[in-house]
């Protein structure tokens, strides 16, 4: 029988008067979509493999080619788009369930966008971040209520004990990737830009590389359901630890890296044989409750001397708030709230496009929760999940979280254009890949200063918005809502938000 | 009728305006004259829009007692105070609040003071009078408690100092400590209660600015059962420091570096190892209280009085002493138009607490 094709997605368009001949896509190209021809000395594209990354597009040296998506030629149908039909088409030959990687690309409501910020006029003199000093430094940790002081020698001098803290020099980290899901020159990447701007990067669930020691000392180590690379030297190393109890992508999902993938290096990093299924069970099989969790963080302290922050990331869900609110009363440091805008190298795309509750609306119930219950200093706040830009950061803040973690912003800093196929390991940019070809074309170093110099003019950015709005230290806008005002919100999403519709004074 | 014209309960209306304060720290008493004489040097920092005084070691005869100023919009909302009152306390004294006629006030409330006493077992005492003032003036429609502490009492209103203080007759007064406030608000506002200084207990406070930390130090705030019923900046300074001094036992200079916290960098160049760590966990712990924005205030309780700056000092605070008097004000020609020949005039630093004692 005659089968249906699913709708090819790009069309690969190539100028021929200015192509050289170089090859260079065709070399490149993890897809094979380009091929020479020496006979008619053509090179041609099969646009039905290409996935749109637009690498061969960006390299070649004489701008011949353009990727351009492909004009739908089916009937128009509000209900029954392409991707509809076309996941339906992949379902009927394989039987199997659709893999995507990266964020929702749905348009789920963006909060961010429908937030506008506030500013000085007159009445408070707005601060110049170049002429006045403007601070970003971030705490995450618990912090007691109140401290308690004393007079030795006719000074003040403190006698409380402070919880273990991450300095952070803006409130901003890499999220959890771990070596497998993103290479080892990814890694390193992140790892280097961190240390050398003063924030912290994360192991995500895949180990401790050796050649990652160096950058431990501001690394996250995560403790996930598979507990991939975890032992003491690793606990130790970290500065911090997160346990994974779910991802926005994906909540309530497990993990699964192939066994194709998993190679000497990841093996030994993760400690399990080559070539076998790294599987992360969806919930951790040693925690069906809270106080299961309990247990695991005080384990998890114990391990490490009441040395290092132990926070737990969990995926924004319908329950979010309260779920959060146990998760501080079971003594972690910092609680990850991950929105259903939040990235993923491999889930379900079903699972990613139907699951959770944006970011902006959980950041804000769980603050407003955790303030209600007298419970905020205990523990900090991580809101991640399709950050995209500062302003996004400023909101996120000012909503109540106290640093924000990026993945997806620092991948696009390392070249992906968001194809959306991390799963197939075919990276063109060397960053969803272990394939030695593709890994050798990021250089760590190269995208160490382009992931900093993100963290920068992000910072920058940060430091004009605050001085706008008359602030020179972050801690004044953590949870400020009243420097923010909605567009176009509906009542109860504004009360949601904790924040006033614009054209609303004080 | 009145509440449709009162922006500042609903709103916060900011506020430039005039400060000035004089304390005697021997505790000798002096009076209304030089303080009212000082503001009324500093007409042009107001816009007759609000100004207040404050008055230590007034009531010498009745000092045991708790003594309340209300403001009331009617007669109802006097009853249903009263009833309050008398549930929850003895009352030793009510009266109506001296006062002479200015014809060019406008919307005058019923001014009442009440001497009172805690005859039940309450346990902090100081806890409980906080929390029948929030109480009050949460849960009683058109009551306003302006004033709550002992052997004091504020007097404030809308209208230009020369006006309020005259309306008051404040000069008839005694005290050991004066501050006085005259307000330009950005709008219009036709409630005495958005007037400063502003009280709770015997904390009165005086400020010129805007918080741009509102939202935060507001909510901050809540967690330890402070509710800012008037939406003003003033009262959230008031609140700090009650919290910081009261209940958490910090002493005035480290209060300071909370409220204009030194900057990371001043930190980092501190030599003494275990200074460096205290500054350095007060702004990880007390963050949320950190008050951003222009500001200068002067804070007073029965002991003190304090005036402070904002940390880059973006509004103006000037202090000076002349035998036990410690004078601070926005200008220096409010100090000596009292007191023209002074020991001492400096310009406090930001973030720098300058603080007068009783000896």
């Amino acid at each position: 029988m005659a089968k249906p094709k699913r709708l090819r997605e790009f069309d690969v368009v190539r100028d021929d008067e200015k192509c050289i001949r170089c090859e260079v896509c065709c070399r490149m190209c993890a897809n094979d979509v380009h091929s020479y021809d020496a006979e008619t000395d053509k090179v041609s594209a099969d646009s039905a493999k290409c996935v749109g990354c637009h690498f061969c597009e960006d390299v070649c040296p004489t701008e011949a080619l353009v990727i351009k998506r492909n004009k739908s030629q089916i009937k128009q149908n509000a209900n029954w788009k392409s991707d509809a039909l076309g996941n339906i088409i992949k379902q009927a030959e394989t039987g199997g369930v659709v893999l995507i990687g990266m964020g929702n690309d749905r348009p789920i409501r963006d909060y961010f966008g429908r937030i506008v910020l506030n500013a000085s006029q007159v009445t408070n003199p707005s601060i110049d971040p170049l002429r006045e000093p403007m601070e970003l430094k971030t705490f995450i940790g618990s912090k007691p209520d109140r401290i308690e002081l004393v007079e030795k020698k006719s000074k003040v001098r403190n006698t409380t004990e402070i919880p273990p803290q991450l300095e952070l020099e803006t409130p901003v980290l890499f999220t959890a990737m771990s070596f497998g899901s993103i290479s080892l020159n990814a890694c390193k990447s992140l790892a280097k830009a961190a240390c050398d701007f003063g924030t912290y990067w994360n192991t995500g669930e895949g180990g401790l590389h050796k050649d990652l020691y160096p950058y431990a000392h501001r690394c996250i180590v995560q403790v996930a359901s598979g507990r991939f690379g975890v032992d003491r030297e690793y606990l130790k190393k970290g500065a911090a630890i997160e346990i994974k109890i779910g991802q926005g992508a994906k909540p309530g999902i497990g993990g699964h890296l192939p066994g194709e993938k998993v190679s000497g290096e990841i093996s030994s990093t993760r400690m399990i044989p080559e070539g076998t299924d790294a599987l992360s069970p969806a919930p951790h099989h040693d925690i069906y409750s809270i106080e299961d969790l309990r247990q695991l963080i005080f384990a998890l302290k114990e391990a490490t001397d009441y040395k290092k922050p132990v926070g737990v990331k969990i995926a924004a869900v319908h329950n979010v708030a309260p779920i959060a609110s146990g998760i501080v009363r079971a003594g972690a440091d910092f609680v990850v709230i991950d929105g259903i805008r939040g990235g993923t190298g491999a889930a379900p795309q079903i699972i990613r496009d139907n699951v959770g509750i944006p970011i902006e609306l959980a950041v804000a119930a769980v603050d407003q929760r955790l303030r209600e219950e007298g419970i905020r200093h205990k523990a900090s706040l991580i809101a991640a999940g399709g950050i995209k830009s500062s302003g996004d950061v400023v909101k996120a803040v000012a909503l109540g979280a106290d640093a924000v973690y990026i993945g997806t912003a620092a991948l696009v800093a390392l070249g992906c254009h968001l194809c959306q196929r991390c799963y197939t390991g075919k990276c063109n940019w060397g960053i969803a890949t272990q394939d030695p070809y593709l890994t050798k074309r990021l250089n760590p170093e190269i995208g160490a200063k382009r992931a900093y110099n993100l963290l920068r003019g992000w910072s920058l950015e940060i430091k004009e918005m605050l001085g706008g709005m008359g602030i020179n230290a972050i801690e004044s806008l953590r949870g400020n809502k009243e420097q923010l005002r909605g567009i176009g919100l509906h009542e109860k999403e504004l009360e949601l938000l904790g924040i006033k519709h614009a054209g609303e004074a004080w | 009728m009145q509440k449709k014209l009162i922006p500042d309960i609903d709103y916060r209306v900011p506020s430039a305006c005039g400060v000035t304060g004089i304390m005697n720290q021997k505790g000798e008493l002096f009076s209304g004259d030089a303080i009212y004489a000082s503001i009324c040097n500093m007409l042009e920092r107001g816009s007759g829009l609000g100004s207040g005084f404050v008055a230590y070691g007034i009531y010498p005869e009745l000092k045991d007692y708790w003594c309340f100023h209300i403001m009331y919009q009617d007669d109802r909302a006097k009853e249903n105070t009263e009833d309050y009152l008398k549930k929850n306390f003895g009352v030793k004294h009510s009266e109506p609040i001296p006062t002479r006629r200015v014809k060019s006030l406008k919307f005058i409330p019923l001014l009442w003071r009440y001497f009172l006493e805690i005859e039940k077992e309450v346990g902090s005492a100081e806890d409980y009078i906080i929390k029948v003032v929030m109480d009050i003036n949460k849960e009683i429609e058109g009551a306003f408690v302006f004033s709550s502490g002992k052997n004091m009492g504020i007097f404030k209103g809308v209208g230009n100092p020369d006006e309020i203080g005259e309306f008051f007759r404040v000069p008839e007064y005694k005290g050991y400590i004066w501050v006085s406030h005259n307000r330009f608000p950005t709008n219009s506002v036709g409630w005495w209660g958005g007037a400063h200084p502003f009280g709770i207990l015997d904390w009165s406070v005086v400020h010129n600015g805007e918080i741009s930390s509102y939202g935060v130090n507001k909510r901050y705030l809540e967690n330890f059962g402070y509710f800012c019923t008037l939406s003003t900046d003033t009262e959230v300074i008031t609140y700090l420091f009650d919290l910081l001094v009261r209940r958490h036992k910090i002493p005035f200079e480290t209060v300071g570096n909370i409220l204009s916290a030194p900057f990371w960098s001043q930190i980092e160049r501190i030599e003494d190892k275990e200074e460096r760590e205290l500054l350095k966990t007060l702004r990880m712990v007390y963050g949320p209280a950190l008050v951003n924005g222009p500001f200068s205030v002067i804070v007073a309780n029965s002991s003190c009085m304090v005036g402070l700056n904002d940390r880059i000092k973006l509004r103006p605070l000037v202090a000076a002493t002349k035998g036990d008097f410690l004078y601070i004000s926005s200008e220096e020609a409010a100090i000596k138009i009292v007191s023209p020949q002074l020991d001492k005039v400096w310009m406090p630093r930001a973030g720098e607490p300058t603080i007068g004692k009783l000896m």
